[in-house]
């Protein structure tokens, strides 16, 4: 493993070993130490998920620009914006399991199907997608893992397990590259149903003007795409050995791919502030206001203007034309950056009251509207728990798997 | 008359209500609720009679009296808005719940079934009124105080069954779960009234079957002064008020 890998999996340890103080208290006292309640009863970790979720939607569409618009400069990372997606999608679901009241009860969502929530559909379609992100995996790594086979050692004993009996024949990859592309095929589509559908799951509800919009799964959507092209371009950039110098073309491109994204998600911005800013009615216009100039107004100032989109966005204009670290950092600043904006999705939808009045109805433990929010050390922990679990996860696989192209040849 | 006299004649017509709604299916009734704000005094009577009925714990409510002071000073006066669930004909919290876990009765109440609901709480976010809070495991005086009072840890009945709560099991039903007013059916299935009504000082609640064009409650909300909360939403709530 190279030296950036351990650095990935020190981190990933780390995050384990202080999480697990968080997960204990999670799993001995439920959610009584969350910082939420009913008022604002989706935080941090519905932000990390949706964090997630959209990395992941976003790494797994540029995959299909390889595998299905067979599109060739960017085909050195077309594996892995496949197992990228799928790491991203695992941290996904842990945040979202974590944030159940009642954890154990989760495949009630396939017992008890409820077809008129858009939240079981997208449980539906993460699995179905969960699937398919394996499928695809592994057609496209089985050669290598059959090739691989022979090496001595523990990689090649788990490469033959791994290949589950495939052939080390060179000339069957091809026939692997069609069922990829059937597969791509239908995961696009996919993506863009689980992840314009977690957007649904917030825009349906008209209890909450701020989400309550046809533009919201579609801003969703282009988030997941900016997002998750940014945590590609850092990966191929910084993750893959000298990676920024080896595929500097491949960075490059995804450099400009992640420019125009980037644009859109802003012109998609632009356009949901101006019609709320304009009009007078609060339950759209507070909402706004509170992420400008409210207390967490850096979040939306630092975070998102400044990390995940002004800065990467000047960045590529300028010296990201040519230098492909450039690109490289202007990427891993934005995907960092994006945790921001997905915060400003989540929270300000609480910022409006129910009515008018019942925010001085209640001081109580969990049901205290007039008290900002603020993630609690338990809140945090859990998080450093599941992240570093996925990072331990992208440390370990990406050591382990065949994810360069190359490394059959 | 005498408004004590009223209101006690109030009650023995709704307790009559009750019963002729009772011998209905159930299917053949719908149950609503009126309230009067002019009679409404604020002295939030029907918020502590719902918290002794249905025990619930810190952090969960199923209902409030909402207190604004209206106007400027020296002309101020205050306005009071009761606030149980609406149970609406068409509530927006319980389509988006993913396993089926809420649902309307066919007589118009909307429950939780403890039992199934796995706490993901999209009801809390897609309820317009406020109306649901989330079970935490929260308790008044356990982890608190060096003895946990009684109350902490006694049993409610809601939906006709026992459910005890206690500060050594935070993993069970109803903690982890979404919580809501239910128009005290337990009460109701028993033939009494929902605690928020018998204790109304001022006689500003009515209940009944608004099926039932001789019931309190249908002729009331037949009220010219009748309005609904957010009724652009078309949420048809079941809950009406007199202004």
């Amino acid at each position: 493993m190279s030296k950036r890998l351990w650095l990935v999996l020190g981190i990933g340890v780390l995050a384990l070993a202080l999480g697990i103080v968080g997960m204990l208290d999670r799993l001995r006292f439920g959610l009584l130490h969350v910082g939420y309640g009913s008022p604002v009863p989706w935080a941090l970790w519905v932000v990390f998920y949706i964090y997630f979720i959209g990395l992941s939607a976003g790494a797994f569409l540029i995959s299909s620009l390889v595998y299905v618009f067979r599109m060739k400069q960017f085909e050195p990372v077309g594996r892995i914006a496949v197992f990228t997606a799928l790491i991203a999608l695992i941290a996904a679901l842990l945040f979202i399991w974590m944030d159940l009241g009642r954890m154990e009860r989760f495949l009630e969502v396939f017992y008890r199907p409820h077809f008129g929530s858009p939240l079981a559909w997208i449980v539906w379609l993460y699995t179905a997608y969960l699937l398919l992100l394996l499928a695809e995996a592994w057609l496209l790594m089985r050669r290598s893992f059959a090739h691989g086979a022979t090496n001595p050692g523990l990689k090649g004993k788990l490469y033959r397990i791994l290949a589950l009996g495939t052939k080390d024949d060179p000339s069957k990859a091809a026939g692997d590259l069609r069922i990829v592309r059937v597969l791509g095929s239908i995961g696009v589509p996919l993506a863009i149903a689980f992840h314009g559908g977690t957007g649904t799951v917030f825009a349906v509800t008209v209890a909450r003007a701020y989400w309550y919009t046809g533009l919201f799964p579609l801003l969703f959507l282009v988030s997941a795409l900016a997002s998750g092209g940014a945590l590609l371009t850092a990966v191929a950039a910084f993750v893959v050995r000298n990676g920024y110098a080896k595929h500097k073309e491949t960075v490059l491109a995804l450099g400009r791919l992640l420019l125009g994204l980037i644009l859109l998600e802003v012109l998609m911005e632009v356009a949901e502030f101006l019609v709320s800013l304009y009009g007078t009615a609060p339950s759209h216009f507070i909402p706004i206001h509170e992420q400008l100039f409210g207390p967490n107004w850096w979040i939306f100032w630092i975070l998102g203007l400044g990390f995940a989109v002004g800065l990467p966005a000047l960045v590529l204009v300028s010296v990201g034309r040519r230098s492909p670290l450039a690109v490289g950092l202007a990427a891993l600043v934005s995907t960092i950056g994006f945790i921001g904006i997905r915060w400003n999705i989540v929270l300000p939808g609480f910022a409006v009251a129910e009515l008018p009045g019942i925010e001085r109805a209640f001081i109580e433990p969990h049901l205290n509207y007039i008290a900002r929010y603020v993630p609690t050390t338990m809140e945090w922990l859990v998080s450093a728990f599941a992240i570093g679990i996925a990072l331990i996860l992208f440390a370990i696989g990406f050591g382990l798997l065949p994810l360069e192209a190359e490394a059959h040849a | 008359m005498p408004v004590a006299l009223q209101v006690e004649s109030m009650l023995l017509r709704m307790q009559e209500d009750l019963a002729r709604a009772l011998s209905k299916p159930l299917h053949e009734r719908r149950w609503g609720m009126v309230i009067d704000l002019k009679k409404c005094v604020g002295c939030n009577a029907c918020t502590v009679a719902c918290k002794a009925e249905n025990k619930t714990p810190p952090g969960v409510s199923y209902h409030v009296v909402i207190d604004e002071e209206i106007g400027r000073y020296p002309n101020v006066t205050r306005r009071f808005l009761p606030r149980p669930c609406m149970q609406c004909e068409h509530p927006p919290c319980t389509r988006v719940c993913p396993v089926g876990a809420t649902y309307s009765r066919p007589d118009g109440v909307v429950v939780i079934n403890y039992d199934v609901c796995i706490g993901c709480r999209y009801c809390l976010a897609a309820c317009p009124y406020g109306a649901r809070t989330f079970d935490f495991g929260d308790f008044y005086t356990a982890g608190h105080t060096p003895v946990t009072a009684p109350y902490d840890t006694a049993p409610s009945f809601e939906y006709g069954r026992e459910h005890s709560r206690t500060p050594d099991n935070l993993h069970e039903s109803p903690i982890g779960n979404a919580r809501k007013c239910t128009f005290c059916l337990h009460r109701l299935d028993k033939g009494l009234l929902p605690a928020c009504i018998t204790t109304c000082v001022g006689g500003a609640r009515v209940f009944g079957d608004l099926k039932d064009p001789a019931s309190l409650a249908t002729q009331a909300a037949s009220s010219p002064r009748v309005m609904r909360l957010k009724e652009e939403l078309g949420t048809e709530p079941s809950v009406y008020y007199l202004l």
